[in-house]
């Protein structure tokens, strides 16, 4: 896994497993890799890994059960999915339209080309 | 816990390499050893294990000198060199002549180092390259499950793929019970995997604390170059 460096690991990495939750790598109610398989698959300090598992629990899209690990959530997918989209309108939206304002771009030319995109 | 107080060490007469020099590795996890070349990182890990002793001061372990190099010790001790042979007999015999030193020697752990290392577990020592000699030591040291584990350099002369077997093979035979330090330069292979980094400067312990990340990764190579110019 590539790390950027404008974020702690631990956020970077419970990300990824948003995406795992969104694209379906994780079913709601499957069992998540261990803290120390986790850790062993993106090759960072096990503490990180667990840091990244309270903080997904902390937001409801993962459980934990005693002694057996972390298991998605029921509707984890929607949970992951509103956040996801609360961030859009947040942050990459106000950059996206700091962009087009700073280049000039204006609303119709972005529709045309997202319109020949698709 | 080791315990490293008012110790002074040189190799020759009038050349001390550490002097007055005290240093706690207090708690379990992964320490990161880091200080130019010449500061005794490695000196200080021969200290450790008993295999130098310090001209005045002591070394302890749990409590007891290393320079005794009592078997309860040494049976919690595994240090890998940067630089070592081994005898050109195969692996299993190796294991099997070291194996009675360490109580809680576990094959099961060895077999999964080796698996990540993509290594064979029947190889003959004798007819290994040096990076492959590394991954089978290192295997072995961390499948001796001694509580210190001192590895020297461990990274260097390992491929960049080999270097992501190697914090795996790590973070895999880490236990909570474990304290692992490893000296090296090359902060990049190892900094995800460290709970605590520790600088040192001749005779001085500039740092010696836990890494937590806040808002940022911890960018170990900017740490190191702040705390030596700042000292």
């Amino acid at each position: 896994m590539e790390f950027k460096n404008n974020k702690p690991i631990f956020l970077q990495i419970a990300e990824h497993i948003c995406d795992g939750i969104l694209q379906g790598t994780y079913t709601e109610g499957e069992r998540l890799p261990s803290v120390r398989e986790y850790a062993a698959e993106v090759e960072v300090n096990a503490n990180t890994i667990v840091r990244s598992y309270e903080w997904l629990s902390q937001k409801g899209i993962i459980f934990n059960k005693r002694g057996m690990g972390y298991f998605a959530s029921q509707g984890a997918k929607e949970t992951v999915r509103e956040s996801l989209r609360e961030a859009f309108f947040q942050e990459t939206l106000p950059e996206f339209v700091g962009q087009m304002q700073k280049l000039g771009i204006t609303v119709e030319e972005v529709e045309q080309a997202i319109n020949t995109q698709s | 816990m080791v315990s490293i107080k008012n110790i002074k060490f040189g190799y020759r007469k009038h050349v001390t390499v550490l002097d007055e020099f005290s240093l706690d590795f207090s708690q379990s996890g992964i320490y990161g050893l880091l200080g130019k070349n010449g500061t005794g990182k490695s000196t200080l890990l021969y200290l450790m294990m008993g295999l130098l002793r310090p001209q005045k001061g002591e070394v302890t372990i749990d409590g007891i000198s290393a320079t005794l190099r009592r078997p309860e010790v040494l049976r919690e001790m595994f240090l890998v060199p940067e630089e070592y042979d081994l005898p050109p007999i195969s692996l299993s015999s190796y294991v099997k002549a070291i194996k009675p030193f360490y109580p809680r020697f576990s094959d099961e752990l060895l077999g999964k180092c080796l698996a990540n290392f993509d290594m064979e577990p029947n190889v003959n020592l004798g007819a290994l390259s040096m990076g492959q000699k590394k991954k089978v030591y290192m295997s072995i040291a961390l499948a001796a499950n001694t509580r210190y584990l001192l590895m020297d350099e461990p990274t260097n002369g390992l491929d960049i793929l080999s270097k992501s077997q190697f914090r795996k093979v790590v973070i895999e035979g880490m236990s909570e019970d474990k304290t692992i330090i490893i000296s090296t330069h090359q902060v990049h292979d190892v900094e995800l995997l460290l709970d605590h980094v520790c600088i040192i400067e001749r005779n001085k312990v500039l740092l010696n604390e836990p890494l937590v990340e806040k808002d940022e990764p911890i960018n170990l190579e900017e740490l190191f170059i702040k705390t030596v110019e700042n000292k």
